[in-house]
């Protein structure tokens, strides 16, 4: 974890609402591990205080590069920051997914929109290679489809109104290929908390490991506030964990989904 | 030049110090800021047993500041004095533990405890917390039972006592007198302040708790109100407090009366916040030719118009 100002060399529109915001940042590149995040300061947000966390998406270097989404004050604001510009980050944060081993399970992947971000790396530094499931709402959410496949994935797209891929829920195919084989085979899921909760139940069900990176509302990003809690059962009991340090990626087996309500 | 002020017995290096909630155990911000730079560092609230905490979402942003209801979330004395207490310990800076009950008793009790564990540079109680039904709030707000609570920690501990007072009042001045006439060595104001925000397209409140905190830079001018008002009241110390983000803010504090100051908000979106106020407290010092940073405290100019 390292707090350092670091400066914008691109932010550039991927499609529709998401941008793409890459990051000369020596001292913290090299130590970012799949699933990590970045909190960053958004100069210019005036009254809006509160750094904002993005998952690390890309690495090469001596950059990095985050995937976001423009849904309020923040990511527009910082979709108005240009190359020059300098940001404040505290990176890398939290708690990653599980490399996969030479030789251990074929990882299956699902993403919802920008979930894609998170991911990333882990495809890339994953030594089997296996299936990416992306899913979105338009054929506009579905996000770096050829970077994967560049990777040698196999990537199955689906959107909710049929406009690219399979039409459906991401969660649809997912549920063909474990039934189709469970055995040797481990999810890991980043998007929205409706699709994390169906592909833990997934999970469960045909009896798959699955690792799952939880968006929770944030705050401090280190720990200290306790605001991005989830709970998590310990035994018959359960705790409130901090998404920002336990997490963001926790064992799907472990969420208390029934609590969470 | 001197920055060195007394709490109390305690001697802070300097009057910067960082608020309870905001800095957790200490050992989270270890790696991105020297903590021995700091006057003395307040952990997240405790009381006698595990606390689980309030359902989420437990924070909102609202304007220059945020709300937050954690319900005190904590792991009783036992758990903080086995997972922090050796890291604490270890450190130059002082731990301001800040505790809370339900009852006197169980007030006393924390106290006894943390008296016993040896090594602690004070005890802050919060007789303020807005977010659970039982919070120690109904403490802060009767000015009897914040005697009763303050009097039995005085006598349980003979640690440095600070009283967290509740903004939540129409005058401050008696709790102040209160506090000081029970035997505490300082004052805490303010925590935050009871409020609330609403998400209109679903029409439910953004906390689930409903109401929560307010605190940030947006509570400021109402927090050097609070410590004016106490200060004029009572001869004990304060610790002021309330949306500080820069040393201009901190010597706000100072000027109406605040012998120390807390940084709590800001930790959150700027780490730094506490050593920045030092700094500018030097340079601030340098440029106006002032030795002692005592001279500052309680030095706003007052003049009345005949
Ligand atoms: C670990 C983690 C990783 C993330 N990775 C990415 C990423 O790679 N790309 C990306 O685009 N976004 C990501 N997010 C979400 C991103 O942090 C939020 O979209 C952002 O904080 C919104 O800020 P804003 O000021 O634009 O929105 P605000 O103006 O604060 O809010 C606008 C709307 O967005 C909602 N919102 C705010 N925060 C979140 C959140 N955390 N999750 C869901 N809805 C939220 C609000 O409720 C509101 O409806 C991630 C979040 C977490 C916790
Ligand atoms: C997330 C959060 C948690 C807090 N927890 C505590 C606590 O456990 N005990 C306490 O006395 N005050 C607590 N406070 C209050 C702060 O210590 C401080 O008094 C208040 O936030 C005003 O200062 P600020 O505006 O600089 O944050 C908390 C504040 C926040 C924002
Ligand atoms: S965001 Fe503060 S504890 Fe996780």
């Amino acid at each position: 974890m390292i707090q350092n100002t670091v400066r914008i060399l691109r932010n550039d529109r991927e499609a529709d609402l998401y941008y793409r915001l890459t990051l000369r940042a020596p001292r913290v590149a090299p130590l970012i591990q799949p699933g990590q995040f970045a909190h960053l300061r958004i100069g210019f947000l005036g009254e809006a205080l509160l750094r904002r966390p993005f998952s690390v998406f890309q690495v090469a270097d001596e950059t990095f590069s985050i995937l976001y989404k423009t849904v309020g004050k923040g990511t527009e604001a910082l979709a108005r920051m240009r190359p020059g510009d300098d940001l404040s980050v505290i990176a890398p944060l939290g708690h990653g997914f599980t490399v996969p081993q030479p030789g251990g399970e074929t990882p299956l992947l699902v993403a919802g929109s920008y979930g894609m971000a998170a991911l990333y790396l882990l495809a890339q530094r994953s030594p089997q290679k296996g299936v990416v499931f992306v899913g979105g709402r338009r054929s506009a959410d579905i996000l770096c489809v050829e970077e994967f496949r560049a990777l040698g994935w196999d990537v199955r797209v689906t959107t909710e109104d049929g406009s690219r891929g399979e039409h459906g829920l991401v969660t649809r195919p997912l549920i063909d290929e474990v039934r189709r084989q469970a055995g040797g085979r481990k999810l890991f899921a980043c998007g929205p908390t409706p699709m994390l909760e169906a592909v833990g139940r997934i999970a469960s069900e045909f009896g798959v490991p699955a690792e799952l990176s939880m968006d929770e509302p944030m705050c401090c990003g280190v720990g200290v506030c306790l605001a991005c809690v989830i709970p998590i059962r310990k035994g018959d009991r359960w705790e409130y964990q901090r998404t920002c340090t336990e997490g963001p990626v926790f064992d799907a087996r472990t969420i208390a989904w029934d609590v969470r309500g | 030049m001197n920055l060195s002020v007394q709490i109390g017995r305690l001697t802070l290096r300097n009057p910067v110090t960082v608020a309870s909630g905001t800095f957790g155990y200490g050992v989270e911000y270890a790696r991105l800021l020297d903590l021995n730079r700091l006057g003395a560092l307040a952990v997240k609230g405790i009381r006698l047993d595990p606390v689980r905490g309030n359902p989420t979402p437990r924070t909102a942003e609202v304007a220059s500041g945020m709300l937050n209801a954690i319900g005190l979330q904590g792991p009783g004395v036992d758990g903080f004095i086995e997972r922090y207490w050796p890291f604490l310990a270890g450190l130059e800076v002082p731990t301001i533990i800040n505790i809370w009950g339900t009852t006197v008793e169980e007030y006393a009790e924390v106290a006894r405890r943390f008296d016993a564990l040896g090594g602690v540079g004070a005890l802050e109680l919060n007789v303020s917390c807005p977010n659970i039904k039982e919070g120690g709030a109904q403490f802060g707000t009767d000015p009897r039972l914040l005697h009763q609570v303050v009097a039995a920690c005085r006598k349980a501990t003979s640690l440095p006592l600070i009283t967290k007072l509740s903004p939540n009042v129409v005058n401050i001045a008696p709790y102040a007198k209160a506090a000081e006439e029970a035997g505490c060595d300082a004052l805490s104001i303010t925590n935050s302040f009871p409020a609330m925000a609403i998400d209109i397209e679903t029409r439910r409140p953004r906390l689930a708790n409903g109401t929560g905190g307010l605190s940030g830079p947006c509570i400021k001018p109402i927090a050097i109100k609070l410590v004016w008002d106490a200060a004029k009241a009572v001869r004990i110390p304060i610790i002021g407090m309330g949306g500080i983000q820069s040393a201009a803010d901190a010597i706000e504090f100072m000027m109406a009366g605040a012998t120390a100051v807390a940084v709590g908000t800001a930790n959150f979106y700027e780490p730094q916040t506490a050593l920045q106020v030092i700094d500018g407290l030097g340079d601030f010092m340098r440029r106006h030719g002032i030795e002692e940073v005592r001279e500052i405290v309680g030095s706003v100019r007052i003049e009345k118009r005949s």
